[in-house]
């Protein structure tokens, strides 16, 4: 559902021929595949950044999986679980994807459940009722596809190549939220204010998605050099604006920011200030709900561990057998 | 919506006194939609259940797995209410827990994984034997119905059988559950029709899983007469929430 390219420290010492040869490649449009040769830095930014692109994809499966019982019908009901059903998929490939990069799966699940490895901050947010739903679909798929794809042309293979099939799923789970929205706002005064409390609610964390302001970045930006990131979190928070601001108009919703307001001249949508306190304090820990979800992935680990010992343990009897 | 009391009848009843409205629906059962919703409501209440394991299976793989499982029984769950001629939405979320005509064994809690797992596959080969036979069946819209509902079922059967064997013939712990949950569930399979055909498929699963069957004795009642277990009730409330509340909104 969601990764963001990270800012890394510019460590662009290295002078060996591998290295500028790697370089060129990367400048040539060239795609670096896993039994290349690349420098350290690029392996360690990619496998946190492809892990936690996973991870997120495995917690969010918490807050939407929240509402399957309750789906009030069943056409939403076989949607929403196929929905969280494609998550776990991309978590999936996702991690496969990092595996490439010599780390293991088990490893990268001990970074998550240890609290060492970070997940998307949105979703520390609780889904309080349907219209999160939809409003999930609409907004947070909706911003996730602004990140991811660039990330189709990202410079090493197996990244790339998985991000086309996520970001294939993940424009039909936008269009599938807003569509859930529209319905909401169509119907009675009780939907469409359950609508309007769940934008009011979702809309500020969903543009602190695109993290920090550029302004921040203090390091020279080696992964845009490195070409696993192609532009920078505020343009990509502009272009999401621009593209959502008007889709929720056409809703007939309000969006919660009084100094909204379209710049003629810039041709964009200027919003107000984030609050990046908030933003600080969800990603240290304290989100509504970051103890829950981690919990939650806990206990499914622990309360599912005598199964896959079972697994290998029967694994190991058929080999004896064999 | 009834017509709001009058002012007469608001003074004689105060609001606590008076008659709640009722969203739920009956429905007139002749034998064919009768058959339907059986076969309806098992695939929707066990789906329903398998659906509660999203995010909390013990691997991504099988989280993957219980999930198209699940998708798979509320599909064939659709296709079966909407054979009745009405409308799926009423049936699963207007109907009271004694009007809905699934065997108990579908609506008991989930249970450890062994448990989710032997119920899968008790169920899944006596509904393997069904659809395969029903592909055969006189009513078009059932035979319909089979045929796409015998091969996910097959797979059902074959994935839960694997999983029974791996549990059975794993670890101590693991035989110690397996065992627990077959002896938990085997009362809840009284009502399996052709039960002959069924033990046959099941014990040489059992005997690979190095379990031991259960004896033949007392049964739970079938619950298709809609006395159910008190867990259905609990699940219909999560289940039936939002068309409840706001009876008449579009979803």
């Amino acid at each position: 559902m969601y990764s963001q390219a990270l800012n890394t420290r510019d460590t662009s010492t290295d002078s060996s021929p591998e290295a500028i040869r790697f370089q060129a490649r990367i400048d040539d449009e060239q795609r670096i595949e896993p039994n290349d040769w690349m420098p350290e830095a690029y392996r360690r930014t990619l496998i946190r950044q492809i892990s936690q692109h996973a991870h997120s994809e495995i917690v969010g499966m918490l807050p939407e999986g929240n509402w399957i019982t309750r789906a009030p019908s069943l056409r939403r009901k076989a949607a929403l679980l196929a929905k969280v059903q494609d998550e776990g998929g991309h978590g999936l490939y996702l991690y496969s994807a990092a595996e490439t990069l010599g780390v293991a799966r088990e490893d990268l699940e001990d970074q998550l459940l240890s609290g060492r490895a970070k997940y998307s901050s949105i979703f520390n947010y609780p889904t309080l009722s349907w219209a999160d739903i939809g409003t999930i679909g609409w907004l947070v798929d909706g911003a996730a596809i602004m990140n991811q794809i660039p990330l189709c042309r990202c410079s090493y293979g197996p990244y790339a190549r998985a991000m086309i099939r996520v970001c294939r799923e993940e424009s039909f789970h936008q269009r599938q939220g807003y569509e859930i929205v529209l319905t909401l706002c169509r119907g009675t005064t009780e939907q469409k204010a359950m609508a309007q409390d769940a934008l009011d609610r979702w809309w500020w964390p969903c543009l602190m998605m695109f993290g920090p302001p550029d302004t921040d970045s203090l390091h020279s930006d080696t992964s845009m050099r490195w070409k696993i990131k192609r532009f920078s979190n505020d343009g990509l928070r502009q272009k999401f604006v621009d593209a959502t601001v008007p889709q929720g108009h056409f809703l007939g919703l309000t969006f919660p920011d009084p100094e909204l307001r379209f710049d003629e001249t810039e041709g964009h949508w200027q919003f107000g200030a984030i609050d990046w306190d908030e933003f600080r304090a969800v990603l240290s820990g304290n989100g509504p709900c970051n103890r829950e979800r981690l919990e939650a992935r806990r206990k499914a680990h622990d309360d599912g561990a005598w199964v896959r010992e079972a697994a290998l343990a029967h694994a190991a009897k058929q080999r004896k057998t064999a | 919506m009834p017509p709001a009391p009058s002012r007469k009848e608001r003074r004689r009843f105060p609001s606590f006194l008076r008659p709640m409205t009722t969203t739920s629906i009956a429905v007139e059962e002749s034998p064919r939609i009768r058959t339907l919703l059986a076969l309806a409501d098992d695939a929707l209440i066990l789906g329903h259940r398998i659906s509660e394991w999203t995010g909390h299976a013990p691997t991504l793989e099988e989280e993957l797995a219980f999930a198209n499982i699940a998708l798979d029984l509320i599909g064939q769950a659709r296709a079966l209410y909407q054979a009745t001629g009405q409308n799926e939405d009423e049936l699963a979320y207007l109907r009271d827990p004694h009007r809905f005509r699934n065997a108990l064994i579908a609506e008991l809690p989930n249970g450890d994984f062994a448990f989710t797992i032997v119920r899968l596959f008790l169920v899944s080969v006596a509904s393997d034997q069904f659809w395969r036979s029903a592909v055969q069946n006189d009513d078009p819209d059932i035979a319909a119905i089979a045929a796409k509902a015998q091969k996910e079922t097959a797979y059902h059967v074959r994935h839960a059988a694997d999983w029974l064997v791996r549990l059975g013939d794993g670890t101590a712990e693991s035989h110690r559950r397996a065992q627990n949950a077959l002896d938990a569930l085997w009362p809840y399979t009284g009502d399996i029709v052709d039960r002959d055909a069924w033990l046959q498929a099941v014990a040489p699963v059992l005997a690979r899983a190095t379990l031991t069957q259960p004896a033949e004795g007392w049964m739970q009642p079938s619950g298709r007469d809609g006395r159910h277990t008190e867990h259905l009730g609990h699940l219909l409330a999560e289940m039936q929430i939002l068309p409840r509340t706001y009876p008449g909104a579009t979803w």
